[in-house]
């Protein structure tokens, strides 16, 4: 039913165990993917500077790119599975260009609130407000 | 090179200690290890961060360790351009936002403890929910094969101007697979468009209509409006009435937001 706690123990410490002797698999990637994820999740929620929301947003795109790498690899696809092949890693580049697009509006927007209002707190920027 | 030194006794003595033989232990899982330990911790120290430059540098080490990431599974393109645009560039960017709106009171904002509570709970049960759908599927569990990836840079390049020269993965179906020629003018289209979009609303504005607030605020007894104009007049360095009363307008609007 659960599988993190599935067959032979907790799945993520059989992870940990092997790794210094076994090949990574993809799992080891999702992992990863997922710790940047909820950090930039996190980040996103919490920090009430602008630009630490940029961050957190840089964050959740990268931890989706790790994913989209992780399933394109021929090294970490296990024996007789398939992976995305090349296309994973074109996906990954085009979310590289796409986030620094964003970056560059983003920080726009951010100059111009905060010579507008001389402040970059985001709890302030409530012109909008009914 | 030090960090480096002193790092590998301490990537060796767990393995030393579970006592596996050298030759046993696959190089390769250390390094991603390593990598891994690096991008994650970097990524909650940015989180955990108060100090917004502080933030930046966090962010930076956490990318950098990501494209390490990258050239580990084989996509060495793709952690050249995570390493080039990235690292080289959007961080640039990000940490020029920094220095310029870095007030003494702006590097540093605490979060209030409700709201940092909060965002554990919330990010502890999403880490959860990925972590459960990550292990989910067996394939997924299993270590990989270990194929070792070919070069990607020539087939990426042809794939983005519409040849496909790589192997298809394994099982995929035959026939003529697409390239990206399409998608690739859409996101450079897109690129220059939001550049342009970027310089316009960053510009250094020299004359704008003053918004309702800044009208609000600059009606207010005479000699606020004629000790703002003065400013303004010094500022302007001589310029004509209209453009005194823009700049008042402007300088009271910004005293407002400071103080309220």
């Amino acid at each position: 039913m659960m599988p993190l706690f599935g067959d032979g123990g907790l799945p993520l410490f059989g992870l940990l165990g092997g790794l210094f002797t076994q090949p990574v698999g993809v799992a080891h990637y999702l992992v990863v993917g997922a710790i940047l994820f909820v950090s930039g999740v996190a980040c996103m929620a919490v920090k009430r500077n602008a630009l630490g929301v940029l961050m957190g947003i840089e964050l959740v795109l990268n931890g989706a790119n790790v994913n989209f790498v992780a399933f394109s690899s021929p090294y970490l696809a296990a024996d007789g599975s398939r992976s995305l092949g090349l296309d994973g890693q074109a996906i990954a580049i085009f979310v590289i260009v796409l986030a620094a697009a964003e970056a560059a509006v983003a920080l726009a927007i951010t100059l111009n609130f905060y010579n507008n209002h001389a402040t970059v707190d985001i709890d302030r920027a409530d012109d909008l407000k009914g | 090179m030090i960090g480096l030194s002193l790092l590998a006794p301490c990537l060796l003595a767990p393995c030393l200690g579970l006592g596996l033989p050298l030759a046993a232990i696959n190089w390769h899982s250390v390094l991603f290890l390593l990598f891994a330990v690096l991008a994650c911790g970097f990524a909650v120290a940015v989180v955990l961060a108060d100090n917004v430059v502080r933030m930046a540098l966090y962010l930076v080490l956490s990318l950098g360790a990501l494209a390490g990431l990258f050239f580990l599974a084989g996509a060495d393109f793709v952690g050249a351009m995570q390493l080039m645009i990235y690292v080289g560039g959007t961080l640039v960017l990000l940490v020029f936002g920094v220095m310029l709106t870095a007030q003494a009171q702006f590097v540093s904002m605490k979060t209030a403890v409700g709201d940092r509570i909060l965002a554990t709970i919330v990010g502890a049960a999403l880490l959860g929910v990925l972590l459960l759908a990550a292990f989910a599927v067996p394939e997924w569990r299993q270590p990989g094969a270990g194929i070792v990836p070919e070069p990607t840079a020539t087939p990426l390049g042809l794939a983005m101007v519409g040849v496909r020269v790589d192997e298809p993965p394994l099982g995929a179906p035959e026939g003529r697979r697409a390239g990206y020629l399409l998608p690739f003018e859409i996101v450079s289209v897109h690129l220059l468009v939001v550049l342009v979009a970027a310089a316009y609303l960053a510009r250094a504005k020299r004359r704008k209509t003053p918004r309702a607030i800044e009208v609000a605020a600059s009606v207010e007894p005479p000699e606020s409006v004629a000790e703002h104009a003065a400013i303004g007049r010094t500022a302007a360095a001589g310029g004509s009435q209209q453009d005194g009363t823009v700049v008042s307008g402007r300088s009271a609007s910004v005293l407002v937001g400071g103080g309220s």
